[in-house]
């Protein structure tokens, strides 16, 4: 009875020795040896600052979501109604906000009434409670008064539309010096209520640096082959016009200067990916996604020189970070290599 | 930094600890266990006043020695100030006179007592007699009713005394008992009835030991005599000359009755004289300050001329009120070593990152079990009403102010149930740091609505779990005597800290985490 239970207990552990063979790099790690390392803190306000991102995009030509309009004051609250007449549907979010808290998705509207997704109509008001309610950092870290964002809707790519309950599909991209080293998308559940975030339950679908197809699904952390909800195969997934992805996140190397960066993407059905937000401590779960450890990739791109050209990053990274066929073969598809 | 000069700034921290660790073994004695020595207690007396501008003369009783308690030095320290000491009658007395003194005054006195179990008490020379109370009407037939009433179920004067002080209990409070509280002092009161009756007794003030303690205050007891002296005879006190009588007689409590005294019980004024005397100032106290030392009595006296060095620098020649404050100080340390073991090793999630070292701390004056109960009935009965509060749509300074009087109403009402109900272990409830709270109560409460309770219990946990290791270790006798002897340890825990902040390992759960990724 206890040496079952002890047995059962210590198949759920592992050592380190067999975390180094894989070479996956834990907290302590990323923390000392990529975060303080290669992130000047200095530069931090630029990825926690969305309207500093987005216009950092914008003087660097990286597609993003439309800017529509900020707000920063309560007196221009009356205004939002006139920024977004022209526009059908769009998102107002805070600035320093995170987790996703305070976003809010408008469908269309006809000035009068605004449509969220989910069907909910709210009026003038509800809306301008809203993003004073930003302005006074009601969803900021630490409280701090913050920005009003209002962005144009995307309108996401229906190539996903069997992989997601709800929410929007996301991709993330870690880059390293320039290089994107490991990719996954994040597919909302019913469990995560719709939201992206892994440890909330959302299913982590590890993506092939060299064609973007998927090469193995995680939630909670353990092995999944079809979406809990939609139980779709994990394993037809494939993100179109993955170049260009890789291209746009690489680019936010040049455009930051932070070494090691979490990229978060969407792809727009008429405008192809774009960048979402940028994050300066992305976590470690991407490994799990992958079933692969970071430290060997990054390890190659810490030998590279620096100065490389976007173009060559990429095509270095689909070179040596590719799953051979045989390996994509093995968890039985049979993709054609594009 | 280099990673070359970052191991020699490590190594020359751990060396410098070392050696004054070691120094201070081989050069003081101080031994590296607790618990095998002698207990010396350094107890210093502050006496304040105000002086009116004219001569001063302030008299304070001072401790003699006593059953379980022997005295081995005396200091004072009064700027300005003459001293004597008194030793005729009644008691032993220091006197500090000066001719012109105006504004607030200070006066220190500070004396090592050896905790020992053959000390020879000072022979009690004469028995009190009783005095001749006075009393005006109607108090005069209320004290008769209650000595009446006593002495009918009594047999002696003990058993007089006891009963005698049941009278006043709280639910056996009778109307003659509650009037005469209306005009008197409890103790005061029971030594006039116990005169009254003809019972020799006087008050005497003894001090509550606690290792660590400040500002503590005098205790009145009742020291009642088996014998009466003779009718008639003289009342001349305590004369020198006086033969030693041989009585017996006990100790009891004047607020609840109980009969004998605490093993922690120091008489510091046991003679019936008033502790502290000054003519010429205004607003005199005393209050005293402890510390408790494991080592042996001779070092205990060597430590104590050493204070005089002008060389000494160590927190131990300040004086006991500060050091009885570092005592606590120097141990958070080994909180926040606790903290970044668990957090780099372990990889246990906390709210706040110190904040279980503060938790810590309460629960070593609450004592851990009462401890655990009130964080969690604060904690959580501040989440109820703080998930009301959410709805309010404030702002975050004045929601967390709102969650700070909240959490002082809880305390209070708790401490007032814990009362009710006769727990006086609940009143201890009232060390918890309230800032600190009310942010946990805060962040729990924002964590619960974005992460689910789940993550709540998981980080709720891990900080007491930290908390409570933080405490085990903090609350070590082996610990507390060598963070409190060995300054040099500091360093070498910082040393060890700043190599852990170096660790790029994995963390012990991450063992767990990434275990899917060596299945295949």
């Amino acid at each position: 009875m206890l040496s079952s239970w002890i047995n059962r207990w210590s198949r759920n552990w592992t050592t380190p020795g067999l975390l180094r063979d894989k070479g996956v790099v834990g907290m302590n790690r990323r923390n000392i040896g990529y975060i303080s390392k290669y992130n000047d803190r200095r530069l931090y306000p630029l990825v926690d600052d969305k309207l500093q991102t987005k216009l950092l995009c914008q003087e660097h030509g990286l597609a993003s979501p439309e800017l529509i309009g900020t707000v920063t004051s309560q007196f221009e609250v009356r205004g939002v109604v006139d920024m977004v007449r022209e526009s059908t549907g769009f998102v107002i979010k805070p600035a320093k906000g995170s987790g996703g808290k305070g976003i809010l998705v408008i469908e269309h509207h006809d000035g009068e009434e605004y449509v969220k997704p989910s069907g909910v109509r709210i009026n003038r008001a509800d809306m301008e409670r809203h993003v004073s309610n930003i302005l006074s950092g009601l969803y900021s870290l630490g409280g701090s008064p913050d920005v009003a964002l209002i962005e144009g809707l995307i309108s996401f790519d229906q190539a996903f539309a069997e992989f997601t309950y709800e929410g929007v599909p996301d991709i993330r991209v870690i880059v390293f010096k320039g290089y994107p080293v490991m990719a996954m998308m994040r597919l909302s559940t019913s469990a995560s209520d719709g939201k992206a975030n892994l440890h909330q339950g959302a299913v982590g679908v590890g993506l092939d640096i060299g064609t973007g197809w998927a090469v193995r699904g995680v939630q909670y952390d353990r092995p999944q082959f079809a979406h809990p909800d939609t139980g779709h195969d994990i394993f037809s997934l494939k993100v179109p016009q993955w170049e260009t992805l890789l291209v746009l996140a690489s680019g936010c190397y040049e455009m930051t200067g932070l070494g090691y960066l979490g990229t978060d993407m969407v792809l727009d059905r008429r405008h192809g990916p774009m960048l979402l937000e940028l994050n300066a401590r992305p976590g470690l779960a991407i490994q799990m996604a992958n079933g692969e450890g970071l430290r060997k990739r990054l390890e190659l791109i810490e030998r590279q020189p620096d100065g490389v050209p976007v173009a060559e990053r990429v095509a270095f990274a689909r070179k040596h970070f590719a799953r051979s066929k045989e390996d994509v073969a093995n968890v039985g598809m049979a993709p054609i290599a594009d | 930094m280099s990673r070359f000069a970052f191991y020699l700034l490590v190594s020359l921290l751990m060396l410098i600890g070392v050696g004054l660790t070691a120094y201070r073994h081989i050069s003081f004695d101080v031994p590296w266990v607790p618990g095998a020595q002698q207990k010396v207690w350094d107890i210093e007396a502050q006496v304040t006043f105000t002086a009116t501008g004219g001569p001063v003369k302030a008299s304070l009783a001072l401790p003699e020695n006593q059953k379980g308690y022997s005295v081995l030095t005396e200091n004072t320290a009064s700027s300005g100030f003459g001293l004597s000491y008194l030793d005729d009658l009644p008691g032993r007395r220091a006197e500090w006179s000066i001719r012109e003194a105006a504004g607030s005054q200070l006066l220190y006195y500070t004396v090592t007592m050896l905790e020992s179990d053959n000390s020879t008490p000072a022979a009690i020379k004469r028995l009190p007699a009783p005095q001749e109370v006075s009393w005006e009407r109607p108090y005069d037939t209320a004290a008769a009713q209650v000595i009446d009433q006593a002495r009918a179920k009594s047999a002696d004067s003990f058993t007089f005394a006891r009963e005698l002080i049941k009278q006043f209990d709280g639910q056996r409070q009778g109307e003659n008992g509650r009037l005469l509280l209306t005009q008197f002092d409890r103790p005061d009161l029971m030594l006039r009835l116990l005169n009254e009756a003809g019972v020799s007794a006087r008050l005497v003030s003894g001090l509550s030991l606690e290792d660590g303690r400040r500002r503590q205050n005098v205790s009145f007891w009742l020291q009642v005599f088996a014998e009466t002296p003779e009718n008639g005879q003289t009342v001349d006190l305590d004369s020198a000359d006086a033969e030693d009588i041989n009585t017996d007689w006990v100790l009891i409590n004047p607020e609840t009755g109980k009969q004998g005294e605490p093993d922690n019980l120091l008489l510091w004024e046991g003679r019936g004289a008033p502790m502290l005397e000054v003519e010429g100032g205004v607003n005199s106290r005393v209050s005293f300050s402890m510390i408790r030392h494991n080592e042996p009595a001779a070092v205990a006296v060597r430590n104590k001329l050493a204070n005089d060095e002008l060389l000494n620098f160590s927190i131990h020649s300040l004086p006991l009120e500060e050091q009885a404050l570092f005592k606590t100080i120097l141990l958070i340390p080994i909180g926040a070593l606790v903290v970044v073991l668990l957090r780099v090793l372990v990889g246990l999630k906390t709210s706040g990152t110190f904040m279980p070292v503060l938790i810590a701390l309460a629960f070593i004056q609450t004592s851990l079990i009462t401890g655990l109960i009130g964080f969690l009935l604060i904690v959580a009965t501040g989440l109820v009403i703080r998930s009301y509060l959410s709805r309010l749509n404030l702002l975050l300074v004045a929601r967390v102010s709102v969650v700070i009087i909240m959490v002082i109403a809880i305390i209070s009402i708790f401490s007032v149930l814990a009362y009710r109900f006769g727990l006086n272990a609940g009143l201890t409830i009232t060390f918890f740091p309230m800032i600190i709270l009310s942010w946990t109560v805060e962040r729990m409460s924002i964590l619960w609505e974005e992460e689910g309770p789940k993550e709540v219990l998981k980080q709720g946990g891990g900080s007491l779990l930290t908390a409570v290791l933080a405490y085990l270790a903090m609350n070590n006798p082996w610990v507390r005597h060598l963070t409190f002897n060995f300054l040099g340890l500091q360093l070498v825990l910082m040393a060890f800290i700043l190599l852990l902040g170096n660790y790029t390992g994995y963390r012990l759960l991450e063992l767990r985490r990434f275990k899917p990724l060596t299945e295949d």
